[in-house]
Order: structure tokens, then sequence, then C-alpha cells
């Protein structure tokens, strides 16, 4: 037998072992090469057709390169101003309880102009899961700084260098919400190897069961890479995150109740 | 006769909501009209019509609060006076980018800025001629009284889902904070699964249905072309509400040698200052505007053959003024007459401007 | 030996060439070509393809999720 022919072989449907799920759509992603975007949009996917709830899944999308979320994951969408997605999914979860709604957010979004919007939405416990990607960047304006930008790290409105003694401290967001009684998880995960990955799905499913079991909200931050922003090729991005973003953001479940 | 009372008009904007089957009240406090809010939480909806009612942190959280709400469907509010609209403004020009309905109560008061807590009209420019960003309109209606307060609420509803636009009440802390009879309306249902379904199923986000489209909330499109299509699509619909739902009132009209044009708590002067003017002799009949947009342009040009003269009279420093230009067209004097930072004018300081402005030229 | 052979199916013309599959994998399978694809990115293949075990780490890394993995018991 060829190495050919026993290749073909094994690629039959009997053997498959890992493939795109029916809740992600076959449209190309418009993320740069590496982006960490992809690999949440996947994993929420395949949670959602796990737990079968694909019809009663509403996402909201934020501003930043995430805004066109909904041409990505087959369900309903709301597409939300700047920083405002915890106030549509506040609405949303309390007028369709029976549904699951989760708001997908940047760190410009949820971290700096829509601060109020989710400490708030936090506090009042609304049952809702929230999935947070920190890369330390605006991507979609250019890579300009965010109030997770690290000390020193350089961006197109940091080009020296972010000077804390100026802009305040990255911030930690899982920390503060994991402060407030409405939070019931709290989790800080990455997505760079396939062990991170299959924690992260673990994550996300357990923030969609608290939604079921009406807990409250699950808040999941994921630490991931911007190459474009970082101007690094993907997998030196994955090194430096791991160098620079884990130590300051360190990975792991902050709470849960 | 229905169920009759003597009510306040914030108060009946939330004894509206409960009984017209609004799903949703999200809003925050500012004078003057946070009686609103206070009235629902009292009335406690949930318990009776599971009707949501919640206190947002913010003016931006509470109009994103509707817009979350609206996308799924559902019969939501909002209110505000007028430094809170501003705030609500990006929220306002989401909701008709995105084609939702909404209501959103405004009860103006004075400003620019911080302003004053006195009634104003000074809002009128936000309230019709955008106020966020983008060629959008908003549906106007104007109260003038307590009892169209209550009617308006419903009407708002209609007319929103009607054309899948948000909604405004403009009214101002004269007709809040009145205190009049209302004969309140007959308690509707709120809408079930199955009549959202029927009503807005083509667009409600509230789960894909199990081999159907999905349904996606947005006013977003990187399309220039599809954005400029969808842009022709609104302004259709905005001629659609010019050519269907204008609504206004005429008082006097029939014999007028003038006219006065005003809405809101200002139309209830003029009410008064037609018959000082009509006791002097002076034949002035008056034009209320009911919807400000779309606004009654035609059925003031129809006036133009029989007035010498129109007198706008608005709250404001002038701004309802520059639409009865536009429809007047230079044909006959349009003057503008107005109290503002909170002042409330008299019936008999309009009088004296109608003499003075238009009998005097 | 493995206990398990395996083999991938890239979606070459959705691979964005990141290159993030080539460091996942365990037993150094995948390369990216020299050639390119028609967005013109060096698109992941197995080059190495006895080496697979079929252990699906490329697919969960893939940010676009253009790999497929199979596995069979070695024969």
């Amino acid at each position: 037998m060829t190495a050919t022919t026993e290749i073909n072989n094994i690629i039959s449907e009997e053997n498959l072992v890992y493939k795109k799920t029916d809740v992600l759509l076959d449209n190309e992603m418009h993320y740069c090469p590496g982006c960490t975007h992809g690999v949440i949009h996947k994993v929420i996917a395949e949670v959602i057709e796990e737990m079968d709830i694909q019809d009663k899944t509403i996402g909201v999308s934020p501003v930043g390169c995430s805004v066109l979320a909904y041409n990505y994951l087959d369900i309903d969408w709301q597409q939300a101003a700047h920083g405002r997605a915890p106030a549509l999914a506040t609405a949303t979860a309390r007028l369709m309880p029976e549904k699951y709604v989760f708001t997908y957010q940047g760190d410009g979004d949820l971290a700096s102009i829509g601060c109020a919007e989710i400490i708030h939405a936090c506090n009042r416990g609304e049952n809702i899961v929230v999935v947070f990607v920190n890369n330390a960047i605006y991507g979609m304006t250019g890579g300009q700084m965010a109030p997770t930008t690290l000390e020193n790290q350089v961006t197109a409105t940091s080009p020296y260098g972010r000077d804390c003694a100026s802009t305040g401290a990255p911030m930690k967001i899982s920390e503060m919400v994991s402060l407030l009684p409405g939070t019931r998880f709290v989790t800080r995960q990455s997505a760079e190897t396939a062990g991170a990955v299959r924690k992260l799905k673990k994550a996300i499913r357990k923030g969609f069961e608290n939604t079921r079991e009406k807990k409250g909200l699950s808040f999941i931050e994921i630490v991931g890479t911007c190459s474009s922003g970082w101007k690094l090729s993907p997998t030196q991005s994955n090194e430096w995150m791991k160098e620079n973003m884990f130590p300051y953001y360190p990975l792991g479940t902050l709470k849960d109740e | 006769m229905g169920d009759v009372r003597l009510m306040k008009g914030n108060e009946v904007i939330a004894e509206a909501a409960i009984r017209c089957g609004c799903d949703g009240y999200f809003g925050y406090p500012i004078t003057p009209q946070s009686e609103i809010m206070e009235t629902l939480m009292i009335r406690k909806p949930e318990d009776e019509t599971g009707m949501v009612v919640l206190q947002a942190e913010s003016e931006v959280a509470a109009i994103n609060m509707v817009y979350g709400g609206a996308s799924c469907g559902k019969k939501v509010m909002t209110s505000s006076s007028s430094p809170g609209i501003s705030l609500k403004a990006e929220g306002i020009t989401y909701l008709a980018g995105a084609e939702l309905p909404a209501l959103i109560v405004n009860i103006v008061r004075g400003g620019p800025g911080l302003g004053t807590i006195q009634p104003a009209q000074s809002d009128y420019f936000q309230a019709v001629k955008g106020g966020g960003h983008g060629d959008y309109k908003l549906i106007v209606l104007a109260p003038a009284s307590v009892q169209e307060m209550n009617d308006f609420v419903d009407l708002g509803f209609e007319l929103s889902f009607k054309y899948l636009n948000p909604a405004m009440i403009l009214s101002d802390g004269v007709i809040g904070q009145m205190m009049e009879k209302v004969e309140l309306s007959d308690y509707k249902p709120r809408w079930t699964d199955e009549e959202i379904e029927k009503i807005s199923g083509s667009w409600a986000t509230n789960g894909k249905k199990a081999g159907g489209e999905r349904n996606i909330s947005t006013s977003l499109d990187l399309d220039s072309a599809k954005q400029e299509v969808f842009n022709h699509k609104l302004q259709a619909k905005y001629r659609a509400m010019e050519e269907n739902d204008v609504r206004f009132e005429k008082i006097a009209c029939d014999d007028a040698d003038y006219l006065f044009v005003a809405y809101g708590s200002s139309a209830r002067i003029c009410q008064k200052s037609v018959e000082l003017a009509r006791e002097k002799g002076i034949k002035v009949g008056l034009l209320r505007p009911i919807t400000l947009f779309p606004y009654p342009t035609k059925q003031i040009q129809e006036m133009l053959g029989q007035v010498k003269g129109i007198l706008s009279v608005e709250m404001s420093a002038g701004q309802m003024v520059e639409d009865v230009r536009l429809a007047v067209e230079g044909k006959v004097p349009v003057e503008h007459f107005g109290r503002y930072g909170g002042i409330i004018p008299t019936p008999e300081e309009v009088v004296e401007a109608l003499e003075e402005k238009i009998l005097g030229k | 030996m493995a206990k398990f052979k395996g083999a991938i199916v890239v979606d070459t013309e959705k691979c964005k060439g990141c290159g993030l599959c080539v460091v996942s994998c365990p037993t150094a399978v995948i390369e990216l070509a020299r050639g390119v694809n028609g967005k013109g990115y060096h698109y992941a293949h197995m080059a190495n393809p006895d080496a697979c075990i079929g252990c699906s780490s490329c697919g969960l890394v893939c940010p676009d999720t253009v790999i497929t993995v199979y596995r069979a018991k070695a024969s």
C-alpha cells in the first residue's frame, strides 16, 4: 500500500475526528492571518452546537474588529454601538429570559468606551455571558493604545511606549468584575495551544450552562494576539503574549460560585 | 365613559405604557420627567402585565437597552429630558439605522447645556432635523394635553411598528407636570410570542428558527452601494409618512385673516390668544401641528390664499418657524415669537407680538 | 510506532498561512507550502503525512477552521 492510498483510506467519514461545526458559516473571515477571534468564534459555535441552542442564542456584537462577528456564527445577532453591548444584552435577556444571550467585545469596546455598561451589567448580575477579547490594542482602527495595553508597549498612540504615569496602568478587568456580587463565574483563558482551546471551550460551555441555570453573569476573558497591531508574525505574537501578557494577565478562574 | 382620572402628564405616560401592552421601559432620572419612571416603579407592572421596568446606569445605557429590546420585536420605550436626549442621540440614530420601532419621550426643558429645569420647546431641531448623525427622521408627536399624553403612547408605538422607525413624543415640562382630566385607555394585553412572530418575525432577533432565515439587527453596511440603496429606502419611508400620517388641528381658521402656528403647550396658550385677538377684532386662527415630522406643510400652504401673515409661536429662539417659512415660500410674511430659557409666554404677549410683527407690517 | 494514524484535509483556498497549525503539531507533520493559493498565501499542507497521529491540535488552533482531521487505528 502506498502512502497516498493509505491517507485516502484514513480520510473517510468513519474516521472523522475534527471538522467545522455547521453553526459556523462558510463565509471567509475578514480577520488577519492568525487572529485569535477566529478561534474564539469557532469555540462559541461548537458550544452552541453541542448544547443544541442555536435557535435560542442571541449574540451581541461590538464595534471593533469583531463588529462583523454576525457574518460567521449562524444565529440571530444584534450589532451594538461602541461599548453598549451589555445594555442590549440586558434588555434582551430580561425580555426573553428563556434565551441564551452573550456579548462579544474587545478591549477598546468593553474596557474603555463601554466601561460603565459592563460594570453595571456585571453588578446587576444580568443572566448573560460576556466574551471579552483582550489583545491589549485597538485592532480595527489601526493599532492604538487600549486600556489594557501593557506598560511601555508601543502602539500607534503610544509610539514611545505606554507611559503609565500619564495614561494609567493596564486595567485588569476580570479582577475588577470579580469583586462585584453580580458575577458568578469569572475566568481568564487563552487560545494559543490545543490545550488552551479545550480549556476555553469548557469555560464558554460553563458560561452558557450558567445562563441555563439562571445563575447570572459569566465573564470570560480571553488573552489573545493582534499580530497586525503588534507588528509580529502570528507565531511570534503567541510567544510575545506568553512572555509579556500572561505575567500581567495571569490565566485561570478568579471566581466560580 | 371609561376610566377618567385627574393625573399629571408624566404619570399618564407611565399608565398609558402599561395599558397599551408595552414590554419594557428603560430610563434614567432627570427633571422634569422623573415621575414617569417613579410611577412605573410604584405600579410594578412586572407583577401585572409582565412589563419590564429598569433604571439604567445612564441615558446612554437606557437607549441601548431600548435598542436591544426593540431588536427582539418587543414594544419598548424610554423617556428623558433635553440633556438626556442629547446623550441618547447616538442610540436613536442606531435605532433609525437598524429600522427598529421604539418610543422615546422627551419632556423638554430649557437649554443649552444644563440650562434650566423649566419648560421649553428648544429641542424642535433635535427632534425633527436629526439630533444624531446620518440622514434619518423620527416620527415626532407633540401632545398639547394630558389626554394626548395618554393617546400618543399607543399611537407612537402603532406608527413606529407601521414604519419600523423610532417615534418620539416631544412634550415639555408644562404638559408633563400639569394635572388634567384624562380618560385612560383600556388595557391591551402584551403581544404573545406567536403575535410577535407574525408581526416582526422577518426581522426580530429572538432566536433563529429551525430551517428558517436568521435575523440580524444592525445599522452597518460597509458596501457604499448597498448603503446608498438602504438610504433610498429610508427616504421612501419618510415620504410615505408625509403622504399618509400628517396630523394637525385647526382652530378658528375658517374666517381667519391671520394665523398662529404653534404646537404643544404654546398651542394651548395660542388658543387663548385667538380669543383675545378676536375680541379686539383681529380674525386670527390657529394651526396646531400634531406631528412635527411629518410636518403639515400642505395644510399651511392651503391657508395661503386666505391669510395675510403667520406668526410661529414657540418657546424657543425660533426653530419651527423655519419649517413654516419653507412651507410658505415667501408668499406671506412669517415671523417668530417666543420666550425661552424656561419662560412661558402669556396669551397677551402673543397677541401683542401678532399686532407688532404681523399687523404692523 | 504510534497507535493511531491520522490525516488532515486543508481547505487551501481559505487558508491564510498563519502557521499556527505548524507550531501546534506535536509530530511536525505540517508545513507551509512553497506555492501560494488564490489570495497569495502559503497554505498549510501535510509535508510529512506518515507522522500524523490525528490529534486535532492543528484543527483546534486554526483561526479560520480550514482543517478537517481524520484518525484511524494504526494497522
